[in-house]
């Protein structure tokens, strides 16, 4: 990955020094922008590839024939086949790239909102209070309230998860918005609310745990097509409240102080974001459980390739996001033949180097 | 169109940095040079006026509370210049100058004023450069770039040449000054350089302890035993060939 966009920042670098060609700085800023398009395109291109690619893999062999066929005519496949495209793997493939989507925007947003470039839904804890509050729902029977499971999971997992960023912000505001400091709390909240999970995994029967192991280990395997509509529709309403916040978050990136002297509610930015954050991370993570560093690594491959206008960086950041998730469910099903490993164990395993990878960045370059 | 200050105070908790600060309508077209040594008030005030502290008493542009603005009547009116903006960030500089323009919704004629700005202050070749990868100075720059391209009513710069070297500390001051004059705005700008504010500023405000210790035009507000109350330093007050009034320093008290 980081080869592909050491290359792609080539091009882009090669595209800089074309633009100076260009007669005024905005028809230069224009052909930027029209880079910016081509980038995303292609990403979005990728994605798809991605998909096709995912639905194909599997033990039952589908040509792409047969997959193509099946999925614009689906009456014209035997049934068995039918099952395998719409019940089995197109849930499972689309679930991937819409939670790859949600926690790159959730962890862009994060991050800008935080002004910390180690900020992300895993980093900080909200991944492991959505954890919790799923934990307790599965746990707790409230089904007597008339709301099915299906609903309960997000609505738990979305108001512990919302908590605990709130928590997190005020921490942030106290502590001066130290970097370090934060994330520190964060990770001490993480392991705080692991160990809480723990004490209900304690209390929990055979079946209740079985669920809660699945939610802590990340898997696509209980994705439905109900499950990725509503992933699906939570994300689309956040990108667009995103999107049409997108002016005032790249003026908060320009600086807080000049943000604030603009009439910017910083504050009331803040919050709303992290709120927004909060949702889409939770309805997220309520159906396939813990994803760890799709929310840290996205938003920083798509800083890198397109910069950091929220209008393109946002949409980046998802793309990017939906991508890194749609390779890593292929990898979970190609890795051990026959064998569908847990996703957020793939990510992780991913995700961790690069993790190091940056501490060690934002370190040295604080050092010199 | 006129800047009036009644009586403000600021405490940072129960700390007091301010209090009563008064100053008279200040016309437009005036450029203040706000001085006084480190922890006088000077930053604190800007911050007050630029939304960023909340203060007690009347501070009002043009009739209209500085503490009760609108974002538009902000965005429309005042341009404060912190000492640098963060170094951190990859946004391009166009887009730094650009946001600020399409937040007051006016986004396309005003991409030759963005054009005009960048030319006039000489950073066009810094245009689509990421922030991350420009100096102190060159932030500073465009920090500027993002208060003039809003022609505000009031400039608030808290000093915005504190990185630059001595060609660019005059190119920016002239640029302020031209700015202030030709759009009737009125500036305040903190400088640690008293002889350059002094040498572009229609009036000081010299503060000490959080309080004034002497207003008005240059000559006749600033006199060595102001300077070494504020300063704690013996200081003249010369003349130099042009006429500028120009303060050395002999030693510090």
């Amino acid at each position: 990955m980081s080869k592909l966009c050491s290359s792609l920042h080539r091009v882009f670098q090669g595209n800089k020094t074309q633009i100076g060609s260009a007669n005024s700085l905005a028809d230069q800023y224009r052909q930027y922008m029209s880079t910016r398009f081509i980038f995303l395109t292609v990403l979005a291109m990728v994605i798809l590839f991605t998909l096709l690619y995912d639905l194909s893999e599997g033990p039952s062999s589908l040509s792409y024939g047969d997959l193509l066929k099946g999925l614009w005519s689906p009456s014209s496949l035997p049934i068995s086949q039918q099952v395998i495209i719409w019940d089995i793997r197109l849930p499972y493939a689309l679930m991937a790239i819409l939670v790859g989507a949600s926690l790159g925007l959730a962890g862009a947003e994060m991050q800008t909102a935080l002004n910390n470039p180690l900020a992300s839904p895993f980093t900080l804890g909200v991944g492991s209070a959505a954890t919790f509050g799923a934990s307790l729902a599965i746990v707790f029977d409230f089904s007597s309230f008339g709301i099915t499971q299906t609903y309960l999971l997000p609505i738990f997992a979305f108001a512990f998860a919302c908590l605990t960023s709130l928590i997190i912000l005020g921490v942030a505001n106290s502590l001066g918005g130290s970097i370090q400091s934060v994330l520190l709390f964060g990770i001490a909240l993480m392991f705080g609310l692991n160990a809480m999970v723990g004490v209900i995994q304690f209390v929990a029967d055979e079946g209740q745990l079985q669920q809660i192991v699945f939610w802590t280990m990340g898997s696509l395997a209980r994705a439905d097509l109900e499950k990725a509509t509503i992933v699906a529709v939570v994300f689309i309403l956040c990108l667009i409240v995103s999107l049409r916040n997108s002016w005032s978050m790249t003026l908060l990136r320009s600086g807080e102080e000049q943000a604030q002297s603009m009439g910017i509610n910083v504050k009331r930015l803040r919050v709303t974001t992290l709120v927004r954050v909060s949702l889409v991370t939770a309805v997220a993570l309520a159906f396939v459980g813990e994803i760890g560093f799709i929310g840290l690594v996205a938003p920083h491959i798509a800083r890198m390739m397109i910069g950091e206008s929220h209008r393109f960086f946002l949409i980046g950041s998802t793309l990017c996001g939906a991508l890194l998730l749609s390779l890593a469910s292929i990898v979970s099903k190609s890795v051990i033949p026959g064998l569908v490993l847990p996703i957020g164990m793939v990510t992780s395993l991913v995700g961790i180097p690069f993790f190091i990878t940056l501490i060690y960045q934002h370190q040295k370059r604080h050092s010199l | 169109m006129s800047l009036t200050l009644q009586n403000i105070s600021i405490a940072y908790g129960s700390k007091k940095i301010l209090s009563d600060i008064t100053l008279d309508a200040i016309k437009p077209g005036t450029l203040v040079a706000l001085l006084g040594k480190n922890g006088a008030g000077k930053s604190t005030l800007i911050k007050g006026l630029a939304g960023l502290k909340s203060y007690q008493g009347e501070a009002s542009l043009d009739g209209v509370e500085l503490a009760n603005m609108t974002q538009h009547q902000r965005l429309k009116s005042i341009g404060y210049v912190p000492q640098t903006l963060p170094q951190g960030s990859s946004l391009l500089a166009y887009e730094v100058v650009k946001s600020v323009v399409t937040l007051q919704g006016e986004s396309t004629f005003k991409e030759q004023t963005i054009e005009d700005v960048f030319e006039r202050l000489k950073i066009s070749h810094l245009a689509l450069w990421p922030m991350h990868k420009l100096s102190g100075g060159q932030r500073q720059m465009i920090s500027l770039a993002q208060a003039i391209v809003r022609k505000p009513k009031l400039y608030l710069l808290d000093e915005p040449t504190s990185a630059l070297d001595l060609n660019w500390q005059m190119q920016v001051l002239k640029a302020i000054r031209e700015e202030v004059s030709s759009q009737n705005a009125i500036a305040i700008l903190i400088s640690h350089d008293i002889n350059l504010a002094l040498r572009y500023s229609d009036q000081v405000v010299l503060l000490n302890q959080g309080q004034i210790l002497a207003e008005g035009p240059p000559k006749e507000s600033l006199t060595v035993d102001h300077l070494a109350q504020a300063y704690n330093v013996n200081a003249r007050i010369e003349s130099c060939s042009k006429g500028h009034p120009i303060i050395l320093i002999d030693n510090a008290l």
